[in-house]
């Protein structure tokens, strides 16, 4: 207890007792229903203390038995009920008709957006622009196993040359020079060739031989103009739009040692109607094709 | 008679840190000022409880109440405005325009907001009138408070808390009416069917209602709200406040008795003051400048046949002039008039009340301006940053936009994008049917924020800056432009 309460001589008012280097408090009381609240405030704390999960030792859960892992459990419970109606829509309908019923096409694109977001941009990048090295533009219009609604959920569902799923899209390209089948020269005369087909060749010469041999190993695949199959994922070979680069040395080493992407497959992965969702998302990134 | 002072709510306890409260017992009052305060009482509940109930029609599907805070959907309704969120700073400005006048009001009249139009004040008020209605006036209430329980005082103090509880439920309810439509949230209200969220505000603020108007009172005002803390700083000695003549009445003295001023220490001034203190002691954090003193004072200069006025509306300019003036004087009429005369009218205008002024005039401009300028649709151009650009097959760039309509006030409208660019700049929009010139339609519903994604390709082979200026506008049915936005258009180094 302060013993020294004087009275101030200017404000005529009390101390409170401490003293500091010669500095006195005025005492300004506090009113006592503040301290009182103060207490309840305390009371308040001990019976939140029973009541929830404030001590840090598991399993002290509290008597109301509420955790925030729960309610956010429920909150996610509730929410997929809501859910359920459409998605159970999205699931059964096919993406033409998806696209075909604002409603249900609003909210595919809003799903699908973030399941790419959670699957899809770790390779193809947020938005579907794609990364070098094997890595398509889907916001592009160039496809190399369809840009059709139907061929994108295919591409989807099974994916590309994995090992998972039978029925995953597969094709292998030869590698020519590291097999043997063609020599370092001839490589040359045949990436020669395909830059001519794009309107970029260099060495005239070169790819008229260049020609012979691309009519020979190639066209089984890329056809006859070089615009590729998509049947077999063979890759357009007359477009300004390159995965693996467009420059000669990527091509020779393109032809050199053959290029294969791979993709998994999502069927087994993903609820049915996500994959819905995102085939209409892929579809409106821009590059999608009419039916 | 005998009399019991409240000692204030000043601390009296020696020693103690902490300060018992002193209960006030107001003594009811007629004048001048008490009219006024039942006046401005009487307005401000009857806005406060009948606003929520106009009605305003807005057409099928659209809330029907003049006034309404629409959580749910985001919108507020003013009459005919409609406040979207991204409007809020017009609701911001009001709080502005608020706060500013508050201080130009307080530079001249003090604490007139306080003492009048104050919510405190005015549900504090009603709550005495009632607590007087059924316990009496001050002295009834003090002795009734002094004696034991009885069955007499129980059912008084039953019957008040009652009256205050169902005010405070009346007053809780109006609040939750100005978030929902009112006939609706009375029914559901009382026939119970109202959501357990509703039933929670309705019973904050009925429980915060009788709280504060009921008990705390004044302590709101001394210890809760920061206001009376800072508004000395927008006071100075030119504005008029609630002050006692000290000059006039000092020394104080018995009526009939020599030498003495005109205060006869009769302390009705004390007794009438709803926060206990005593307006002779000068200004005080505690005054919330009701100005209830003035009209205790002058009905007892009247009926002592002297001039009313003893406390009154006074700057201290004028105040620290009548000083001055009646130092050598002695106490009496002459005293009086030689005080009322050193006085000079009182200054409104000054470079503070004109600051204000401009400040409040600014804003004022400011928010009209927008107001008036506002537009009904708006659009928003968001261009994609993954991919930054596209290039198709044949080697042409392709940008991505996604246009953001709002379109918040007029009827449906279809409108017609153009896209202004230099020239072999094609614009596509998915999913939106093209006009005649195989332009595209967007059309948009009333009360609507609709999305479209827009391609646009600058024409193969072109040799395009790493930027190219854009702007897309919208036109009207009459052909001229609705709306537009700029972007840019951009290309590979």
């Amino acid at each position: 207890m302060p013993t020294k309460i004087e009275k101030d001589a200017v404000s005529g008012r009390d101390t409170t007792g401490h003293e500091w280097d010669g500095i006195k408090e005025l005492n300004t009381p506090l009113p006592k229903w503040w301290l009182y609240v103060f207490y309840a405030t305390i009371a308040f704390a001990a019976v939140w203390v029973v009541l929830y999960p404030a001590l840090p030792i598991r399993g002290a859960t509290g008597l109301t038995g509420w955790t925030a892992r729960g309610a956010i459990q429920q909150e996610m419970a509730e929410r997929a009920q809501q859910q359920a109606p459409v998605l159970a829509r999205l699931r059964e309908a096919t993406p033409q008709q998806i696209v075909a019923d604002p409603e249900m096409r609003a909210y595919a694109l809003a799903g699908g957006r973030v399941a790419f977001a959670n699957n899809c941009a770790g390779c193809h990048g947020a938005g579907g622009q794609g990364a070098p090295g094997g890595f398509p533009t889907l916001a592009d219009d160039d496809w190399i196993w369809g840009g059709k609604l139907d061929d994108i959920k295919t591409t989807i569902l099974h994916g590309i040359r994995n090992t998972e799923d039978d029925a995953a899209r597969s094709s292998i390209m030869p590698r020519f020079l590291a097999d043997g089948l063609l020599k370092s020269a001839q490589v040359n005369d045949v990436a020669e060739h395909v830059l001519s087909l794009s309107g970029r060749a260099k060495d005239a010469a070169a790819a008229q031989r260049g020609a012979a041999l691309f009519a020979e190993n190639c066209v089984a695949c890329h056809g006859e103009t070089g615009r590729g199959n998509r049947e077999m994922g063979a890759p357009n070979l007359a477009d300004q739009v390159w995965l693996y680069g467009g420059d000669k040395a990527s091509i020779v080493h393109s032809i050199s040692y053959a290029r294969a992407g791979v993709m998994p497959a999502w069927g087994a992965r993903l609820d049915p109607a996500v994959v819905n969702m995102l085939t209409v998302y892929v579809h409106a990134l821009g590059g999608g094709e009419a039916e | 008679m005998s009399r019991i002072d409240p000692k204030g709510v000043a601390p009296q306890e020696e020693g103690s840190l902490y300060a018992s409260r002193q209960k006030v017992y107001p003594k009811a009052v007629q004048g001048r000022v008490r009219r006024a305060k039942w006046a401005i009482l009487i307005a401000c509940l009857t806005l406060y409880y009948l606003v929520p109930w106009l009605r305003w029609n807005r057409g099928p599907g659209m809330p029907g109440q003049a006034v309404l805070v629409d959580i749910a959907n985001a919108r507020i309704f003013l009459f005919n405005i409609e406040i979207w969120p991204q409007e809020i700073y017009f609701i911001t400005g009001l709080l502005v325009l608020g706060a500013i006048g508050l201080f130009a009001v307080t530079s001249l009249f003090g604490r007139v907001w306080c003492g009048f139009a104050c919510p405190q004040t005015v549900w504090t008020d009603l709550f005495m009138w009632i607590e007087r209605r059924i316990e009496g006036d001050r002295n009834a209430r003090m002795k009734r408070d002094a004696a034991p329980w009885s069955r007499d005082r129980f059912l008084r103090k039953l019957a008040k808390h009652a009256a205050w509880l169902a005010i405070a439920a009346a007053t809780g309810g109006a609040w939750i009416m100005y978030y929902q439509d009112a006939p609706t949230l009375v029914a559901s209200l009382l026939t119970g069917g109202a959501s357990l969220q509703t039933y929670f505000f309705f019973g904050l603020f009925t429980g915060t209602t009788y709280l504060l108007a009921g008990w705390a009172r004044e302590q709101v005002c001394t210890y809760m709200c920061p206001w009376p803390r800072f508004q000395a700083a927008m006071l100075d000695e030119n504005s008029l406040v609630v002050t006692y003549r000290a000059w006039r009445g000092e020394p104080r003295g018995k009526a009939k008795a020599e030498g003495v001023g005109d205060c006869v220490d009769c302390r009705a001034c004390v007794h009438v003051c709803p926060t206990g203190i005593d307006i002779r002691d000068g200004q005080q954090l505690e005054c919330i400048g009701c100005g209830l003193c003035i009209d205790a004072c002058d009905e007892v200069m009247t009926k002592l046949n002297r001039p009313a006025g003893l406390v009154a509306f006074e700057t201290l300019a004028n105040l620290a002039a009548s000083n001055a003036a009646t130092a050598s004087v002695a106490p009496g009429p002459v005293r009086q008039v030689c005080g009322m005369k050193a006085r000079q009218p009182v200054r409104f205008s000054r470079p503070r009340t004109w600051l204000y002024a401009g400040v409040l005039g600014g804003v004022v401009a400011v928010m009209l301006t927008a107001f008036v300028l506002r537009e009904t649709v708006t659009i928003a151009v968001l261009r994609d940053r993954a991919p930054i650009y596209v290039r198709l097959s044949d080697g042409s760039i392709r940008n991505a936009y996604t246009l953001k309509l709002g379109n918040r006030s007029r009827p449906e409208a279809a409108l017609t994008l153009v896209l202004d660019a230099p020239p072999g700049f094609r614009l596509a929009v998915q999913e939106a049917p093209a006009d005649a010139q195989g332009r595209p339609v967007l059309a948009m519903q009333r009360e609507s924020l609709t999305q479209w994604r827009v391609l646009v390709t600058a024409p193969r082979g072109a040799t395009l800056p790493e930027s190219t200026p854009v702007r897309f506008r919208l036109l009207g049915a009459d052909g001229a432009t609705a709306v537009d936005e700029r972007s840019v258009f951009l290309a590979p180094k």
